[in-house]
């Protein structure tokens, strides 16, 4: 397997706009046909398959629509997407058109998370680049009927703004508190007109498979999982960074290439994820089995495994929006249950208590987050059931 | 030339991004966010001056300001450190990188510097989770942080505070 732990060699590789090339020379629906025969899915985490939702915005009704990048990245233990954009951020906004030409969206908004401010000044260049060849702007590609451009909005430090309907509600000037669903935005999103939200990578590989085509895509990957995927891997491990490895890779293969091969336990997904013990090792990484945004935290043989659980659980108890309650008390139960655990002083009768809050968390909360978040803490006392019982 | 008051200056930035939105709602970030970094803080004057340029309650933007974390209506230093203490920073040490921010400074987490140049803060995960300990002042990265860094750290903002104020000031007289 090659691999570099400096992010993702395909899209270094790309040749300059070459999927919008391509693309401009098809038409709306052959756009989304290729998409839709790649079997590209969501790369920011939820694994939803691009070409529906770009079908649902182009069928949907709307003076004007929008294509939204999401450059929230703020899952613990993500960083892949600010390697994309600052190696390969003509690429994402070359995706951004490519949606934009499909489902006839004028308008382009990047939102990018407030702790990557930095990188906003070279973004800006880049869209200004673009702009001067006219790859942005008016009838772009001497398309008479296509004019889009991009700007870049803010967020300002809230997790949650990450959740699309939130990102929506921080984009119109509001909290950023998740919206009940539906209406979904492909219909009703940013300003009440069809929107689409996408991770920056999921963005970024659209041009790549316009550029080379579906079966190039389709190559890499399994059957229900196709192409690759950059993961954020960091820990204990002796060559952390962001690598890209076809999906489907098993969880030991990966902890060989970075070099940790002694892990006790790595955590997929970030704290909204799980995290597994090395009898898991085998398992892969893909929709199909363990499904991720990419993060991969590696828990060393010395890592007291409930100290990892705390730290989860306080980012949720910061990080919820407080809209619902399962979310909002939930998650202080949840830091309590393993401060006891901790303190050695949880009986079984408490924890199986506990582990009916966690399923009404699952079901009753509103959004992703207060829903995943019990996920670390489950996996945690179900998979070192040896190392946090009876401290 | 004229000297312009402060509030009139600020009040000149705020219209000039109100219009880019043709003063509609969405421009409610980039204004806040305008002035919590030339300012350090949203005051209840630059609420009530958004407000009014929106044309929205002062209640609304009080509410949004107090979400993010990144925006604050309570003074803050000129330097807003904040030090990732999300699971892969706090496995390389983010404690000792945090004792000594705090020795050095004289203050604990949450607390601001007597002379408003400091504040200490903690944040998540910052996207750096491979090169930690991470922290950012302002908008600034700072990575692979040690004890022995910290100092180097708050020396360049102390220089560049100087710098700051004497821009000021010089701004003020044209
Ligand atoms: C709490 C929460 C935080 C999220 N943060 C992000 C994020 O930072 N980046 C991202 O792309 N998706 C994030 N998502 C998923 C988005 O809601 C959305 O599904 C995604 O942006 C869709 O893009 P994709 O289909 O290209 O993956 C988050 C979801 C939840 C519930
Ligand atoms: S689940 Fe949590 S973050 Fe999501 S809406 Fe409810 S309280 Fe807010
Ligand atoms: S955990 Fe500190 S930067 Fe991600």
């Amino acid at each position: 397997m090659k691999s570099s732990h400096e992010g993702s060699v395909t899209f270094k590789s790309a040749e300059a706009d070459f999927g919008l090339t391509s693309a401009l020379g098809k038409s709306r629906s052959d756009i989304i046909a290729e998409i839709s025969k790649s079997n590209l899915k969501g790369r920011g985490g939820a694994g939803f398959p691009t070409a529906v939702k770009w079908n649902l915005a182009a069928a949907a009704k709307g003076e004007r629509k929008y294509v939204v990048c999401n450059a929230d990245e703020g899952e613990p233990g993500t960083f892949k997407d600010k390697v994309i954009l600052a190696d390969c951020a003509d690429l994402v906004f070359e995706g951004m058109t490519i949606a934009a030409r499909a489902i006839g969206a004028s308008h382009g908004i990047l939102y990018l998370r407030g702790e990557y401010a930095y990188l906003r000044r070279s973004l800006e260049d880049v869209l200004a680049r673009r702009r001067d060849r006219k790859l942005l702007g008016k009838a772009i590609g001497g398309k008479g009927d296509f004019d889009f451009d991009i700007e870049i909005v803010m967020g300002s430090g809230a997790y949650v703004c990450g959740e699309e309907t939130a990102l929506i509600e921080s984009l119109e000037g509001n909290r950023g508190e998740p919206r009940n669903r539906p209406p979904f935005p492909v219909d009703t999103g940013y300003m009440g007109y069809p929107t689409v939200v996408n991770n920056v990578e999921t963005l970024a590989w659209v041009a790549m498979i316009m550029g080379k085509g579906a079966d190039w895509f389709k190559k890499t990957g399994t059957e229900k999982s196709a192409g690759s995927k950059l993961f954020s891997v960091s820990g204990d491990c002796e060559r952390p960074g962001v690598y890209e490895f076809p999906l489907g890779v098993s969880i030991a293969e990966l902890l060989k290439e970075v070099g940790a091969e002694d892990a006790k336990a790595v955590q997929v997904g970030g704290a909204s994820g799980v995290c597994l013990p090395a009898s898991q090792f085998g398992r892969k990484l893909a929709y199909e089995d363990v499904a991720t945004g990419g993060s991969i935290i590696v828990f060393g043989p010395n890592r007291d495994i409930l100290e990892v659980a705390a730290n989860f659980l306080e980012f949720f108890v910061e990080e919820s929006c407080g809209q619902c309650t399962p979310c909002r008390i939930g998650n202080y139960k949840l830091l309590e249950t393993v401060d006891m655990l901790r303190k050695g002083c949880c009986s079984m009768n408490y924890l199986k208590e506990i582990r009916g809050l966690c399923e009404s968390m699952q079901l009753a909360s509103k959004c992703g987050l207060g829903q995943s978040s019990p996920n670390a803490f489950l996996s945690i006392i179900d998979n070192f059931k040896d190392e946090v019982m009876g401290r | 030339m004229m000297l312009i008051p402060e509030n009139e200056v600020l009040k000149q930035e705020l219209k000039g991004v109100a219009e880019r939105y043709d003063n509609k709602r969405s421009a409610l970030m980039p204004m806040l966010q305008m002035v919590q970094s030339r300012h350090s803080r949203i005051s209840e004057f630059a609420m009530q001056v958004i407000a009014d340029m929106l044309d929205i309650h002062p209640v609304e933007v009080h509410g949004v300001v107090s979400f993010y974390s990144f925006l604050n209506s309570e003074p803050k230093g000129r330097f807003i450190i904040r030090l990732c203490r999300t699971i892969s920073c706090s496995m390389q040490n983010k404690d000792r990188v945090a004792r000594q921010l705090e020795n050095d400074l004289g203050i604990e987490f949450g607390q601001t510097t007597g002379d408003g140049k400091f504040t200490l803060e903690w944040t998540n995960c910052l996207g750096h989770c491979d090169e930690g300990p991470a922290l950012l002042v302002n908008d600034k990265i700072h990575v692979k942080l040690t004890p022995e860094k910290v100092h180097d750290i708050l020396e360049e903002c102390r220089s560049t505070f100087g710098l700051h104020a004497a821009q000021k000031k010089e701004g003020g007289n044209h």
